[in-house]
């Protein structure tokens, strides 16, 4: 086959794939083409989130904007001036006013209560006796959250991200591959997203993160977590995320950052426990293509 | 409103000024008005110009257009230009927002219907400060000049123009851009702020001192109420504006450290100084709209506003809790728990009022007699926009949801349908139910409805399927994505080129009036447009109400 065929075939299925719904085939950790809605979730603080706006903003939203729509088609239809050529008078109605101001108060209310305990979840590190919402964001929260055993030092630099082990005592530097490397290196990672050297996690642990910026402002994000922080410098944020399945799961730099900076991606890469312990053991003489090594032939 | 005796004697005994000598020496607020107004389409076309360009190259997934605009404007070339185009980007997106806000909206609906029409609908004859309002306005060209001249000086090291986004947050402003670029920007908002504030002392003063005899507080329409509302937002916001890039300028170049931690500063500092301006602003560009698509819905449904007073009150809430929310731009800054709670809470309370608005309008419809003309058209598609830019609002209000949202294309959309969709829409309708008294012609009705409708669609292909990148977590201010995003970018530039069209008939339609010379009658819209403008002539003499209209 020749390259050109070969090509349009290709640009032909990503069209089609385009149009499937994205939960069809959604990848875990990355943006799907095509996607509407948020990516998979894997954390129970995006199971919250998710919940949150999902299954109960959308349908409110949804519902306000569709009654103004209908309210403003009746008025056109019934209350223009060949349907009703003499116009009404009246300009005050005490009990509709008393009603519209009153009702939204009520909506508002609704949300506030779930959303006040998934802003708490999300602020508050796990102590493993708290209970988490996860995706029941009216319960009072039922899932179990260990204290944190990993603590990693995120440090955004124009235009990369360094991480440091900060227990285990090791750093390393995160930079994201141009297409000639990823290409050479991993290829079937995406675009822009792809790095050099990911941060390596093991799963079903809570993992505290301290975010800082070395130069400007950036802001660490993985949307499969749920987690989004800015990294400001001369503060020490800091943030959690508990991640319940393997995979590569990628972010961007969220704040503003210079001319590279919808180049400094984050990628985090969920392993098994005993793959992390062979990695760290590796990694922490300093060598981490032997410490990847590990990782590519567990897999 | 009630019912006014507008006795006034057309008797220029001043003498018309003439030539140049007529608008740069001008102390007339309606001459100031149409200056202002066509600032802000001058400045309407070079911001929308610069959102084309952005569109244009995030059509497509790569870096295809501003590598060659960076060799173009910039003569670099090769391996440079890339590194300068990207960062060109960055100055797009910021000289987008400066001017859209600084140089569009604000002279717009402010100095432009403001500066015309009020006087005109509380019967006076002028603003109270002529000469202030003459300097108001003059303030503003040189103010433009500085900020187009920043985008051909050095920013970051080897790179020209302020790249920094709008909020100008630093290190990245001060440390991350020494060259003067910034400093001209900074000058640039120092004085257009102070255009503003002068304007606002104007506004304050003229409606609550030169308001027609027996017009109370309360008998007011809705327009100045909007506008003096705006102008005490303006007078309590700016100076913290003014305030804060003061200290960016000296942090910058006099070996202050009010925002390096370095020597005991702190960047939020900036971030709060700046959204105690930012958040007020954003109702400084959408209140004075509130106020016209009023006067539009009742003058074409036939039927008195719907609960005057709830109206005026909601005004006056939306204006005072705009004050005490700024933070829910910082969600993700580290700022405390507590903290976050309790700007969840203030936020959503805007809702409240907002909705209040809504429902107002649509009762105002209610029983009415409605003529679909396209200031009405406009008014009616700004209640949809601006309610589907409320929902989301309500939305990222919530801290916890705005962990996922905050920083993506979600928040690009809301903002433009509050602003882009809402504030725009609200000009274009003031702009063609005010062209008849204005110019004294009339427009073409089919194109102005032609414009209307091609605009909603276009904006709304522009600015909906940002929505689905922002849940899908793309990243605002990016000159490249991930490949996943392809098919939202490419809906959304699709969306421009729409818009563009449309733009090109509302110029057409301009052009074609102007041509025609329909004369217009004195009151073109019936007995539904009650306020006191449409007692004068069109357009009014040069100097109105020399005998005071009175109101019983």
């Amino acid at each position: 086959m020749t390259g050109l065929s070969f090509r349009l075939i290709q640009a032909s299925l990503a069209a089609l794939l385009a149009f499937i719904p994205a939960a069809a085939y959604a990848q875990v950790g990355q943006p799907a083409p095509g996607q509407v809605g948020f990516q998979t979730s894997v954390t129970p603080i995006m199971d919250s989130i998710v919940a949150f706006h999902d299954n109960l903003l959308m349908w409110i939203i949804t519902g306000i904007v569709l009654l103004v729509l209908a309210l403003l088609i009746i008025a056109i239809v019934r209350f223009n001036q060949r349907a009703n050529p003499v116009p009404a008078k009246f300009t005050h109605n005490t009990v509709i006013e008393v009603v519209w101001t009153v009702a939204p108060v009520l909506i508002l209310i609704v949300i506030a209560i779930p959303s006040f305990g998934v802003l708490a979840d999300q602020e508050t590190m796990p102590d493993g006796e708290r209970r988490y919402l996860g995706a029941n964001i009216f319960s009072t929260g039922d899932v179990e959250v260990p204290e944190p055993t990993l603590t990693i030092k995120a440090t955004g630099f124009q235009w990369y991200w360094g991480y440091e082990y900060v227990d285990e005592g090791f750093d390393f530097v995160s930079v994201m591959l141009n297409e000639e490397q990823r290409m050479a290196a991993k290829p079937d990672e995406p675009r822009l997203l792809a790095v050099d050297q990911e941060l390596v996690v093991p799963v079903n642990t809570t993992v505290r993160v301290l975010v800082t910026a070395a130069d400007v402002l950036h802001a660490f994000a993985v949307p499969s977590f749920g987690v989004k922080v800015d990294a400001v410098t001369g503060r020490l944020n800091e943030t959690w995320f508990y991640a319940r399945r393997t995979g590569m799961y990628y972010g961007q730099c969220s704040e503003l950052c210079g001319k590279d900076h919808a180049f400094m991606p984050i990628a985090v890469r969920v392993v098994e426990q005993d793959e992390y312990d062979a990695w760290l053991a590796i990694a922490e003489t300093g060598d981490l293509n032997a410490a990847n090594l590990v990782l590519a032939q567990a897999n | 409103m009630a019912q006014a005796h507008a006795e006034h004697a057309h008797d220029d005994h001043h003498g018309t000024p003439t030539g140049w000598k007529r608008w740069l020496y001008s102390t007339n607020h309606k001459d100031i008005g149409l200056l202002y107004l066509y600032f802000a389409i001058f400045a309407g076309i070079i911001g929308g110009a610069l959102s084309g360009f952005m569109r244009w190259e995030l059509a497509e997934p790569g870096i295809q257009i501003f590598p060659g605009l960076a060799q173009m404007v910039y003569g670099v070339g090769g391996d440079a230009s890339l590194d300068a185009g990207k960062h060109m980007f960055n100055v797009f997106t910021t000289a987008h927002g400066l001017i859209m806000v600084f140089f569009v909206v604000m002279p717009a609906v402010i100095g432009g219907f403001a500066n015309y029409f009020v006087p005109l609908m509380i019967g006076a004859p002028d603003m109270a400060f002529p000469r202030m309002n003459n300097i108001s306005f003059w303030l503003l060209p040189p103010a433009f000049l500085l900020l187009l001249l920043s985008l051909f000086m050095e920013g970051p090291p080897g790179a020209m123009g302020v790249g920094g986004g709008w909020t100008v947050y630093p290190p990245y402003s001060t440390s991350g851009q020494p060259g003067p670029a910034m400093d001209y920007a900074i000058l640039s908002l120092h004085i257009a702020g102070a255009s503003s504030i002068l304007g606002a002392i104007n506004f304050i003063t003229t409606i609550f001192n030169m308001r027609a005899p027996g017009m109370t507080m309360f008998k007011m329409p809705l327009f100045p109420w909007s506008v003096l509302v705006t102008a005490f937002l303006l007078l309590l916001a700016l100076p913290v504006l003014a305030g804060a890039i003061t200290m960016l300028l000296t942090d910058r170049n006099f070996g202050t450290a009010f925002f390096d931690p370095a020597g005991g500063g702190d960047p939020i500092l900036f971030q709060h100084l700046f959204w105690f301006f930012g958040h007020p602003e954003v109702y400084i560009m959408i209140l004075p709209g509130f106020g016209i698509v009023s006067h539009i819905i009742s003058t074409f449904s036939r039927k008195p506003i719907f609960g005057y007073l709830a109206m005026v009150y909601a005004m006056v809430a939306i204006g005072a809790v705009g004050f005490i929310v700024w933070a829910h731009h910082m969600y993700t800054t580290g700022i405390s728990l507590n903290t976050q709670r309790y700007f969840v809470a203030a936020t959503m309370i805007i809702a409240v009022p907002t909705g209040v608005k809504i429902f107002s309008w649509i009762a105002t419809m209610w029983g009415g007699s409605m003529r679909f003309t396209t200031p009405m058209l406009w008014a009616i598609g700004f209640i949809f926009l601006f309610t589907v830019g409320g929902v989301t609002g309500v939305v990222l209000a919530n801290a916890g949801a705005d962990r996922a949202l905050h920083d993506t294309y979600y928040v690009v959309a809301h903002f433009h349908y509050v602003l882009s969709l809402g504030a725009v829409f609200t000009i274009f309708a003031g702009w063609y139910y005010w062209f008849p008294k204005m110019f004294g012609v009339m427009y073409n009705e089919f194109l102005g409805k032609l414009h209307f409708w091609i605009m909603f669609i276009g904006v709304n292909l522009i600015f909906f399927p940002q929505h689905f990148l922002g849940l899908a977590g793309m990243p605002r201010r990016y000159i490249d994505y991930p490949d996943a995003y392809a098919l939202w970018n490419s809906v959304s530039s699709w969306g421009y080129l729409v818009t563009l069209v449309a733009m090109g008939i509302f110029f057409f339609a301009m052009f074609e009036a102007w041509a025609r010379k329909r004369k217009a009658a004195d009151n073109p819209w019936g007995e539904g447009a009650t306020t006191l403008e449409w007692t004068l002539s069109s357009p009014p003499p040069y100097h109105q109400f020399e005998n005071l209209p009175r109101f019983k």
